[in-house]
């Protein structure tokens, strides 16, 4: 009986408390985070569930999360089996409707681009790969604004009162991303054809949009530390060609690269693996970082 | 594009061979190539047509396959003592208590199937195979449906799944960190606690994780039993969680467990050849409380993290203890109760080692009419407290694959006995995320 005065305390409690306005926004990544905060400014509480520090393919399904997706109005998130590995069950575990899958209140960026390293074959021994493509997207200011252009539908879909504002929003959004992205590839000229190494094929999209020319990855296949035998034919193929640069990702060991560095002479640049939600930063300050590290080392 | 390309050939090769036949007009040359344009698209546009059959044939029903994991496990088994002889003093133990036997062996083997079945609905179904005695049992561990838009924080789920009470229960054994159930766990439950029922479970919309669950069962499984002809058991579950910063997170739970009228039948005990079979016929209840806490560098689990685990239970019973089979029959009536806690500590050092430390300890005091019955059944404990001490090592060159060893001094009984296990486990195929 005790029990069940207890159970009736914190329900009643945590009804009380509930109120809160606005649209509640899900982010599964600090990049889509601050996109969708550009889009929507204050109108939205928006949550990041990951940081630049941390590996979203492996997230633990902490109680946190499922109370957050538990209140979550909009769901977004890269996609492409990026987040499989736990975002199945937050939204099993969430007893929230409206952000399962097939709603307006699920949103997945990499729906709306054209992937890169889709496998023709799938097979585990190819570690962690992803049958619809590098989840990655993020890492070219190109896919930012086809991402913005869908997004800020959606949130027009969800909160249809308010539509006229997140137009208004997108629309100096993209003039501002466009301008920026003039510059951007004006600075980037230089990078067009430098050969780099990278530690695991997180920067597809940028190499691409960059022009670089991936000689070597550090890991022997996606989501898998180099042993140092592979290290070794990995020093002995660059013997060759040397390259320009190592790229190393935030929130993996940098042991391997700084190996490898010792070893060419090449320089590694470590490059935030996203934006800094939750220190302030902004995608656009992400990108002028990004590229100014690449530009160090020309 | 491709057409512009072959058309400016044509173009080429139709003016050089107009070159050479003087003979034909400039209209006639210009019909030519618009009849050769023609003839062209045509072609360009069937394989397109084609490709699109291909993509369509794509969408048979093999496409909406549910997700499929296989489960293999296999282990080594070394004991100092018997482990026929195991007993776990002052618990009659049933369910799957039983240690693996010595030597090479097969584990659980396991084959899941899970898949959204529509929008509103998600299933689950876990096959495990396993052998006891020489011979092959199939068992159906799990075979449920879960809703997705009840909305509100409500979920719904019914059929035959793990129990939510405890917070060990509710996980696959493929995901345990050792390899054998803490002792409490083998004492009230055999392993694990799993019934066909119902199970409303309520989140709610707070920073803070609320969850609030109860759960009703059918009642014929261990460690309840008999015939019920509508609820045999049920529980009641509050789970509390939330992170510290960005490296710390926890979780911690409350949970009661309570089933009447049960006929309960422990794993029999052979003398000479005659086996009584203890067999308890009352009422019971469970109170357990867990804490977890997790700590991982930046909240990067995959690099480094460590795992605090700390479970007690507690279970009282009231009723009739009888040794089937014994002639005349002997029975007493039985007061029960018994508690015990485990605790535990699993550290990932790097990306691909672990070890791991646990500890545990159960008690009881157990009273009845017939004393002699109590001790028959193993509810005696004669002033002996079991307890257990284990170290785990495991590497795990990825999330998919596994191998652990671990020591067990284990002071079950008053026989001190020294365990090794040797195990893998390998899961091929679409694997779910892991709970908490």
């Amino acid at each position: 009986m005790k029990f069940y005065r207890e159970i009736l305390f914190v329900l009643l409690l945590t009804v009380f408390t509930e109120v809160q306005a606005g649209i509640d926004v899900f982010a599964c990544e600090p990049e889509w985070a601050a996109l969708v905060k550009e889009l929507g400014g204050d109108r939205l509480n928006v949550y990041s569930a990951t940081t630049s520090m941390q590996d979203s393919h492996h997230i633990q399904a902490r109680p946190s999360l499922i109370a957050k997706a538990r209140r979550a109005d909009l769901l977004v998130c890269s996609g492409a089996e990026l987040e499989s590995g736990w975002l199945p069950l937050l939204l099993r575990k969430s007893g929230n409707a409206s952000i399962q899958p097939n709603q307006p209140g699920y949103f997945m960026a990499a729906d709306y681009i054209e992937k890169r390293d889709v496998p023709e074959k799938l097979d585990r021994s190819m570690g962690d790969v992803h049958a619809e493509g590098n989840p990655h997207i993020h890492t070219s200011p190109e896919n930012i604004l086809l991402v913005a252009d869908a997004l800020y539908e959606r949130l027009a879909e969800i909160d249809v009162e308010n539509r006229a504002d997140y137009l208004a929003r997108y629309q100096s959004f993209e003039k501002l991303w466009k301008q920026s992205l003039e510059q951007w590839k004006a600075k980037a000229a230089v990078l067009s054809g430098v050969n780099i190494v990278t530690h695991h094929t997180y920067w597809t999209y940028l190499n691409e949009w960059a022009g670089m020319h991936v000689l070597a990855t550090l890991e022997p296949v996606a989501g898998v530390s180099p042993s140092s035998s592979y290290l070794a034919k990995v020093k002995k193929q660059l013997s060759q060609q040397k390259p320009k640069m190592i790229l190393h990702v935030s929130y993996v060991s940098d042991r391997p690269s700084q190996w490898l560095a010792e070893q060419t002479g090449s320089p590694v640049v470590a490059l935030p693996a996203t934006v800094d939600f939750q220190g302030g930063q902004t995608l656009s300050q992400w990108f002028d970082d990004v590229i100014q590290r690449l530009l160090a080392v020309i | 594009m491709k057409i512009s390309v072959i058309r400016s050939t044509l173009l080429c090769v139709l003016c050089s061979q107009s070159i050479v036949a003087y003979g034909a007009t400039e209209e006639e040359l210009e019909k030519k190539i618009e009849s050769l344009e023609q003839r062209l698209t045509a072609i360009e546009e069937q394989p397109a047509s084609q490709e699109a059959n291909k993509a369509t044939s794509q969408f048979s029903d093999n496409s909406f396959n549910p997700a499929v994991s296989v489960i293999l496990e296999g282990v080594y088994a070394g004991y100092k003592n018997d482990p026929e002889n195991y007993e776990l003093p002052g618990y009659a133990l049933g369910g799957e208590a039983d240690l693996a036997p010595e030597g090479f062996s097969l584990g659980h083997s396991e084959i899941i199937l899970s898949s959204n079945i529509d929008d509103k609905f998600y299933g689950q179904f876990t096959l495990a195979i396993a052998e006891h005695d020489g011979e092959t049992e199939l068992e159906i561990e799990e075979a449920y449906f879960e809703t997705l838009s009840l909305d509100y924080g409500f979920t719904i789920r019914g059929g035959r799944f793990y129990s939510g009470i405890g917070y060990l229960n509710q996980q696959h054994r493929h995901a345990w960190d050792f390899y054998d159930a803490p002792l409490i766990y083998r004492g009230l439950f055999g392993n694990q606690y799993l019934d066909d029922g119902l199970r409303l479970s309520y989140v709610v919309p707070a920073d803070l994780y609320v969850e609030l669950g109860s759960e009703v069962f059918a009642g014929g499984k261990y460690p309840a039993g008999g015939n019920h002809s509508d609820v045999g058991s049920w529980t009641a579950f509050v789970n509390l969680g939330g992170d510290i910063g960005v490296s710390h997170s926890w979780q911690s739970g409350i949970s009661y467990w309570a089933a009447n009228d049960i006929e309960r039948e422990y794993g029999g005990h052979d003398h000479g050849g005659v086996g009584e079979v203890p067999q308890f016929t009352g009422d019971s209840q469970i109170i357990g409380f867990n804490a977890i806490y997790k700590w991982a560098p930046n909240g990067n689990y995959r690099e480094q993290n460590l795992k605090l685990q700390f479970e007690y239970f507690t279970r009282d019973e009231e009723g009739d203890l009888a040794l089937l089979n014994s002639s005349p029959l002997e029975n007493s009536s039985l007061n029960s109760k018994q508690d015990g806690w485990y605790a535990q500590a699993v550290w990932q050092f790097i990306r691909t080692w672990s070890v791991g430390l646990r500890l545990d300890m159960v008690d009881s005091d157990n009273s009845g009419s017939d004393v002699a019955v109590l001790e028959e059944a193993g509810l005696a404990n004669a002033g002996h407290e079991p307890k257990r001490a284990s170290i785990m090592a495991q590497w795990q060159p990825s999330e998919y694959s596994r191998i652990r060893l671990q020591y067990n001094r284990d002071e079950s009984y008053q026989v001190t006995d020294d365990q090794v296990y040797l195990q893998y486990t390998f899961s091929m195929g679409a694997h779910g995320a892991h709970q908490y």
